[in-house]
């Protein structure tokens, strides 16, 4: 399989064309959602929460977080980030309801403290491995991404970040970078070995009550 | 964006983070719009106690929006009542918390002054990399 993030950043990757199909494609919009369920499950939230959601794209993710019934403790509200503008475009006609904002995750997460009660990102961590000037390295945009999300979590608070590992090494880089931000972490990883493995990254800010 | 969400932006660049003056943000030449939104009295409940309520007080008065009470309500407020809907009190956070939107415009730091541009209700907060 060829990674997209080999090639491009993802603002340039992403245009309206991929951006598009990337939206529009079934079988990427059952994955999406499936991945997206299986996140919501480990945050286990009890109440309607505030969930920051990284790299957000056309907000996929988001109606799911919009549409979970009372009865399961929903509907969220949610802010999105995400790098690229035609990503977001077709979030905007979607008429999604959470907030969009164009923003570099590994530039940080420009909220106060204990913002969020949850943070969920489904296929978009990876992209924080790539550096895409020589003023910038791979290391230091995953430790201002993590040293941010961290801060802008709540005591007790929680993050599911699924993201596709290009191989032990990265896996390594994210979650050692996550655990000098000051989180709890654990690799969760679903049909290990096969193509349609998943790799969750589950973390988890001490102190105060686990549930939402 | 919800001025919900104001209540709780900081300016991105690195050099700000332990300013005060760093949030909130302040809106310039803002177009505000409302968005009808299903009430989340749980949510409304979940989020007071997180709110900055003098932000919040100051972002009403420099949009000219009517004022709030100096005082942030207890969260039982928001379930007062006959119905325990919390009555006008609920209705009014929701409306300004959750339907009220930023749709054009910009907000700008008070501390280092950099302008996030809003446009159809997305903020631009990429940094260029000197900035970050
Ligand atoms: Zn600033």
């Amino acid at each position: 399989m060829s990674r997209p993030e080999d090639h491009l950043p993802p603002d340039l990757f992403y245009n309206d064309a991929e951006s598009r199909k990337y939206t529009t494609s079934s079988r990427i919009q059952h994955i999406q959602s499936s991945m997206t369920h299986r996140a919501l499950s480990l945050l286990s939230l009890s109440s309607p929460s505030l969930i920051l959601d990284i790299g957000c794209g056309s907000g996929l993710s988001g109606s799911i977080l919009s549409s979970v019934a009372p009865e399961d403790g929903g509907p969220h509200v949610w802010i999105g980030l995400d790098i690229s503008e035609s990503m977001l475009g077709v979030a905007l006609e979607r008429e999604v309801e959470g907030d969009l904002f164009l923003a570099d995750a590994g530039q940080g997460v420009p909220f106060r403290p204990g913002t969020f009660d949850a943070a969920i990102s489904i296929s978009a961590v990876q992209w924080l491995c790539n550096a895409e000037s020589s003023e910038e390295s791979a290391q230091g945009r995953l430790t201002r991404f993590f040293n941010g999300l961290y801060a802008s979590l709540r005591r007790g608070g929680r993050a599911v970040c699924q993201f596709y590992p290009r191989n032990e090494e990265q896996k390594r880089m994210v979650s050692s970078a996550a655990i000098r931000a000051g989180f709890g972490a654990g690799l969760l990883e679903d049909d290990p070995g096969t193509k349609s493995a998943k790799t969750y990254l589950v973390l988890t800010v001490g102190g105060g009550e686990l549930a939402g | 964006m919800k001025l919900l969400t104001l209540n709780f932006l900081t300016c991105a660049r690195r050099a700000c983070k332990s300013s005060a003056d760093a949030f909130p943000l302040h809106p310039r030449d803002v177009e505000l719009e409302i968005v009808e939104a299903e009430p989340n009295p749980s949510f409304l409940s979940n989020i007071l106690p997180r709110l900055e309520w003098p932000a919040l007080v100051t972002l009403c008065a420099e949009l000219g929006l009517p004022g709030l009470p100096g005082e942030a309500p207890e969260v039982a407020e928001l379930t007062a009542g006959e119905d325990g809907k919390g009555g006008k009190l609920a209705e009014d956070l929701h409306r300004l918390l959750l339907e009220t939107t930023v749709k054009e415009g910009a907000l700008v730091c008070g501390s280092c002054g950099h302008e996030y541009r809003v446009k159809e209700g997305i903020a631009n907060f990429l940094l260029p990399s000197h900035l970050v």
